[in-house]
This record gives C-alpha cells, structure tokens and sequence, in this order.
C-alpha cells in the first residue's frame, strides 16, 4: 500500500516500487482506485480498462501489470463470482442499486476495492512456481487523510452491517492487510503539512492494527553549500566582492543586479534546506525506518520510473 | 504558537506576466463578488489561497466569512478556527479600519446533516434518523456527504444576508466532479427508484410490497439483501422512511444551491501548482466549469519558481559550465556553490514555464495568476497578507522584476 498527501509523489514511487518488486524475474500487479488513470498515465500507456494488462517489464525478466480497479465492475464481478448473478447485477444498475452499492452506502465502496486487492494477491495460479499468480500487489492508494479509513474496512462498515456478506468480506480483506504480507507506506517530501500528516497517519495507520511500513521522503535535493556558507547564505550575509570575483573568474560578467539577485535565490535555497533539516528531524521521529528519493529535475518520464526503482533496491527498502 | 523570525523575510518576486494570457483582475473580484469558489486538487495550496483572498477582501472594507474544509492546523489556529463548532467566528487581528471584517470556520459535516434533519423533521422523526446507523454512516463518512454539506453550509451561510462575500474552500475530492455533482447525486438517489424499492418493506406488508413495486423489483430487493444483509437493508429502509419528508425539500435545496452557484454575483477560482498532475485537474475544472456553465474567475498557479530579469543570461547550461570551471580552478567555491544553487533553480523554473505555457495553450481565455513559491507553511496572518498582495499583484517595487 503506498500512501502519501496530494503533490508528494505518491504514483510515481508506487510505480517505482512496482518495478523495483518485478526486478529479478517477478510478477507484480500496479493498481488504483481513484479512477484518475494515473497508472496509464505514468507509463505512457493507454488507458487501462478493468482488466489486468501488461504495462512494464522490468530488469531481470520482471513484469509489472497495471489495473485500473473500479468499484462498480468490482462488485459485478464479486456478484457473478459469488453468486452468479452477473446478469441480475446489470439489471441492478439500471435501477440505480450498483450506484447505491459503490457510492452512497457508506464503506461499502471501499470493501469492494479493497476486496479486489486481497483476490488478486490470493489469486492461485498453478503454472507458477509461487503457485500464485503475483509475487507481489502494490496499490497506489488513497491520499494519507484518507489512508487508515480506507484500509479499515472492517471498523468501516461495522455499524452498517453487523454480519451478512459485506461484513464477511470485509473481514477477510482485514486479515490480508493486518498480515505480515502487507505493508503501508507513506511517501512525503521534506514540507511541514505533507510532514505531519505523515506523521499523522502513522499514528493512525498503527492505531488500527494495521502494518506500518516505511516511509519514502520524495524529491529530496543534495546540499550544495557548506554549514558555515549556508548560515550566512540565509541571511543574506554572503561576502559579496568574493562572489562577484568568482562569478567573474568563471567568465560571466556580473552586474550588481545579477550578484544581488543570486544572493537572494541562495537565501531562498539555504532557508529552504534548514526548514527540510527540521523536517527530516520530525521524521526521524516516527519510528518507521526512511529512505530518500532524490528529486528528478526534468521530470519523471517512464526512465525516471526505473532509475527510482533502482534506487528504492539499492537504499533496501527493496530486494 | 507563532515562531519568531531569527531573519527578516526575503523580499518576494514578482513573477513575470506570461505574455499573451489574460490578466487575473484579483482586487477587481473581491470588491464585486459575493461568492468565491476556490477549487482543485489536493497538495496546491487551496485553504490557504481562499483564505489569503478572504483576508485581502475584508481589510479592503467588506464583511467576509470564509469557509474552510480542512485547514492545516496551524493556519487554524492563526485564523482562531482551532474549535469545531460549525459557526462562523470573528478573526483576530484584521484590519478593520476600511470597514470591514473577516469570519472564519470550519465545516463539521456531521453536525451540519444532523442541523438539516432538526430543522427539517418533527422531533420523533429526527430522533429515529439521529440514531439510525445507516445515517451516522453516512453523515460522517459518505465520499459525497463533504462535498454536499460544503454547498448546503455555503446556501444557509448566503441566506443570511450577514455578509458581503463568502469564500468557499472545497474539499480535496478524489476526483475533480465530485463537488458538483455531490448535490445532483444525493438527490437523485434520494429520489430515486431504488429508494422506493428499499421504502416499500416500511410501507406495507409483502402483499402490498409486490402491488407498489412489480415482482420484477423483488427479485432485485433479495439481490440487495443477500449481498448487503438483511439488517443493512432494515436500516436503510428505515432511514429512508424517516427521511422521506424531507426528500422534497433536500432536493429543492440542492438545486437551490447549484443555481446560486451559476448565478451573477458568484466566481470560481481554480487553484493550482506548477506539476503536470496539478495542472492536469486544473484544465480538467476549468472545462468541466465550463460546461456547467459555471462562471470561472481565473486560475491560480501557487508555488512558482519566478526568474529575476537580471538572471536571465544566467541559463543552466552556462551555470553550470561557468560551476564546473571554478571546481576544476578550485577556487571561489562559493561561487560555484552559488552558480550551482542558480541553475538547480533555472531548471525548475524552465519546467514549470513549460508547463504553464502547455495549460495556457489549452485554454487561451482563461486568466492566470502566478504565485511565488515560499520557503515555509503560512500560519500567521502576516503570512496570509503577504499571499493576498502576490494574489492581487501587489509587490513593493523595490522586489519587482
């Protein structure tokens, strides 16, 4: 399960992962649920339909397959595999009940995506060594606001159905989520907000019982100035006639606007690298191990997808 | 608990007016509006843009309430909003002398559904929905509940009369149709077939339950009570029979809300970030307003990387190749460092000019405004000022580029 608030990266490192997992000869399947294709959309593919499609390979002779699960054909299908009722459930839509089933009656949407995780990671294929069709399932899932209410499912739906097949079902996605083949892991980058609701969610994460795994801190930048430099750079307090000297020295005629404005952006840096310094600190906090994503400065095209994989495997959060 | 600032503040830079992309009037939009939808996707900066726009409007002279989803706390506690109490509160610390004055709270959208069924219902029929499980369920986690009471707690804010202006903070919705559809959806299902199905058990004994719906309907009710349980389906019908004086007037109230959302005198601002995903539900909103016929005031693109004129030889090739001279001289590392920090910026700044000029492309009559990126979160009003005067355009001239 892969988590994170909006603008952190949270697709991106999914997809990474997905890769990275693949790497070495494995088969592991991409999913989403927020309908937004991102998945497609990531890998330069076109859009995916409710069906297990493959969308990457991966060093090694890895596959990734990508889904786009969806919550209504997610329950026809549970009706057809359950009760065989794939027909009845067409007619059920007409009247607005599939509407009702996946949007209004609350958590039961949630069971039915989840639900379509847990078949998948238990799906049995005998022509694998595994003896299951994937090795591993990454979902890209909802934003860390929503992530522990999703996952849920159980508590979700517990006063709405007290037994029945809803509350079966969502009981036996619980046990797949609270086992030690899951985990949750929180993608963040270095700013306050996606920090603590980070930090939040965690707490969250945890209070339900539900495996916490690492958290991934995207987009980090290496520091280019030394301590001593970067005091000074915030407060504006660098030696001018050294840095127009040396701005002069590597052939660009400075004007004093030019150096003015240049000490003003590594202000702007030096402040930004302190704030991230206070926030890597409260990360360090959490009590989950963390692994750092370099920022991609063009960015992240479907290379920049492996070249993170590769780093996901080399920091061990992988392999 | 605000931090003192061991540094004075950079002076901000004023991003350069994209050529040939219709100018994003802000002031002019605050003085005549009386409602501000501020919309987009999460991660952009939305909460606090509504509530800088909110802040600018009431210290230029008008009474302002702004109504805000989910703020980060301490930008609630800045704006005095850390109590849920689903009423508006006077801000601290505004401006008052134009006139004006600023309000500010949070949505608490279980107690706005519960207020709506006690001012809705007779007592016995609120009590049986109050208790019900099905509605506790859905008043506090329905995907749509949110988007529903933003609009419901926006039309009684409006009936008041108490303000000139309100500016509306949407919930970050999973997907970008969700808010204005929340409404339609609600009141469709509430009016819909299936509820008349789930209804008739309540109604009538079995007998009448087969004449009122067709047989045809009771196969589809076994279906709904073999995969969903028979005590849900008790609740449900439950609910919906307490609900059903309602239906009328939550309907008419829905529609109520989404007219007053088309009509003069509203505008929606679409608020983004400088990232492909950002910007992608952005042109997403701007053309589902469209065709709604929603009346888009501009959009606004938060954390931008601007470029000084000055810096304007300074491309990230010659910085770079001007850094790697120095290093392999290994002198002035100080300015190779500098250099380097300058072109890591130029980089991002060039990308993110690609992909605004890719969005403004698209939509050629869509006003936009730039903001610039700050080093830290806003939790102060200060902080909220200083995005008010970016919003508007409004630099000292000294940081004017």
């Amino acid at each position: 399960m892969v988590t994170g608030k909006g603008g952190t990266g949270k697709t991106t490192v999914a997809g990474a992962l997905a890769v990275a997992l693949a790497t070495g000869g494995h088969r592991v399947l991409l999913t989403e649920v927020e309908g937004r294709q991102q998945i497609a959309q990531l890998f330069e593919a076109g859009p995916l339909p409710y069906a297990e499609r493959k969308i990457a390979s991966a060093p090694g002779g890895g596959e990734v397959f990508g889904l786009a699960i969806d919550a209504d054909e997610a329950l026809l299908e549970y009706l057809e595999m359950f009760y065989n009722l794939r027909r009845a459930g067409k007619a059920l839509g007409r009247i607005g009940a599939i509407d009702f089933a996946t949007t209004v009656a609350p958590g039961v949407r949630d069971v039915l995506l989840t639900g379509k995780v847990k078949e998948a990671v238990n799906r049995p294929d005998g022509a694998r060594e595994a003896g299951r069709a994937y090795d591993a399932v990454v979902l890209d899932a909802p934003p860390t606001g929503r992530i522990a209410r999703f996952l849920n499912t159980s508590a979700e739906v517990a006063g709405l159905a007290k037994v029945g097949p809803i509350r079966a079902q969502a009981d036996s996605v619980m046990a797949v989520l609270r086992s030690a083949a899951c985990a949750v892991h929180f993608v963040t980058v270095l700013e306050e907000m996606p920090v603590q609701e980070t930090l939040d969610g965690i707490a969250e994460v945890a209070a339900a019982d539900l495996p916490v795994g690492g958290v991934v801190v995207n987009m980090t930048r290496a520091p280019v100035l030394g301590a001593r430099d970067a005091a000074r750079a915030a407060r504006r307090a660098l030696d001018l006639e050294e840095l127009a000297a040396g701005v002069k020295e590597a052939g660009l005629a400075p004007t004093p606007e030019m150096v003015e404005m240049l000490v003003l952006e590594t202000a702007g840096h030096a402040r930004r690298v302190a704030l991230e310094a206070e926030q890597r600190e409260r990360l360090a906090g959490a009590g989950a191990p963390v692994y750092e994503l370099p920022l991609i400065a063009d960015g992240v095209d479907v290379g920049g997808v492996y070249q993170l994989a590769e780093l996901l495997r080399a920091s061990r959060m992988v392999g | 608990m605000a931090r003192t600032r061991k540094t004075a503040p950079l002076p901000r830079l004023a991003p350069r007016r994209p050529a040939g992309v219709p100018e994003f009037d802000v002031d002019e939009m605050l003085a005549t509006e009386k409602i501000i939808v501020c919309c987009g996707s999460g991660g952009v900066g939305k909460t606090t843009t509504a509530a800088a726009l909110a802040l600018r409007a009431a210290e230029q002279g008008r009474r302002v309430v702004v109504l805000t989803i989910d703020p980060a706390r301490r930008l609630a506690q800045a704006m005095g909003i850390g109590e849920l109490d689903n009423t508006p509160r006077p801000v601290a610390g505004v401006d008052t002398a134009a006139g004006g004055g600023l309000d500010a709270m949070m949505l608490d959208m279980k107690r706005t559904f519960d207020e709506i069924v006690l001012a809705h219902a007779s007592p016995e029929r609120a009590e049986q929905l109050l208790s019900n499980p099905f509605y506790q369920a859905l008043s506090s986690s329905f995907a749509g509940t949110q988007e529903y009471m933003a609009m419901e707690k926006l039309g009684q804010l409006d009936a008041t009369g108490e303000w000139d202006l309100i500016v509306v903070d949407t919930p970050p919705t999973r997907s970008a149709l969700d808010f204005l559809d929340a409404p339609a959806r609600l009141g469709a299902f509430l009016d819909g077939r299936l509820l008349k199905v789930l209804l008739a058990p309540a109604k009538a004994g079995g007998r009448m339950y087969v004449k009122v719906v067709g047989a045809g309907f009771m196969m589809f009710a076994r279906i709904i009570t073999k995969v969903l349980g028979a005590q849900l389906l008790a609740d449900v019908s439950q609910f919906v029979a307490a609900f059903e004086t309602m239906f009328g007037g939550f309907r008419a109230r829905a529609e109520e809300t989404y007219r007053l959302l088309g009509a003069p005198g509203t505008s929606f601002v679409v608020v983004a970030a400088p990232e492909a995903g950002a910007l992608r539900e952005a042109s997403y909103f701007v053309d589902r307003l469209d065709a709604d016929g929603m009346p888009l005031a501009g959009v606004v693109v938060n954390r931008v990387h601007p470029m000084a004129a000055a810096l304007d030889r300074l491309t990230v090739e010659r910085s770079l190749a001007a850094a790697e001279s120095l290093r392999e001289h290994s002198e002035h590392p100080l300015a190779e460092a500098v250099l380097r920090v300058h072109a890591e910026r130029a980089r991002l700044a060039a990308r993110e000019r690609r992909l605004r000029e890719r969005f403004t492309r698209a939509h050629p009559d869509t006003a936009l405004v730039e903001v610039e990126a700050l080093a830290g979160d806003v939790h102060d009003l200060a902080g909220l000022r200083e995005i008010g005067a970016a919003l508007a355009g409004d630099y000292p001239s000294a940081a004017a580029s």
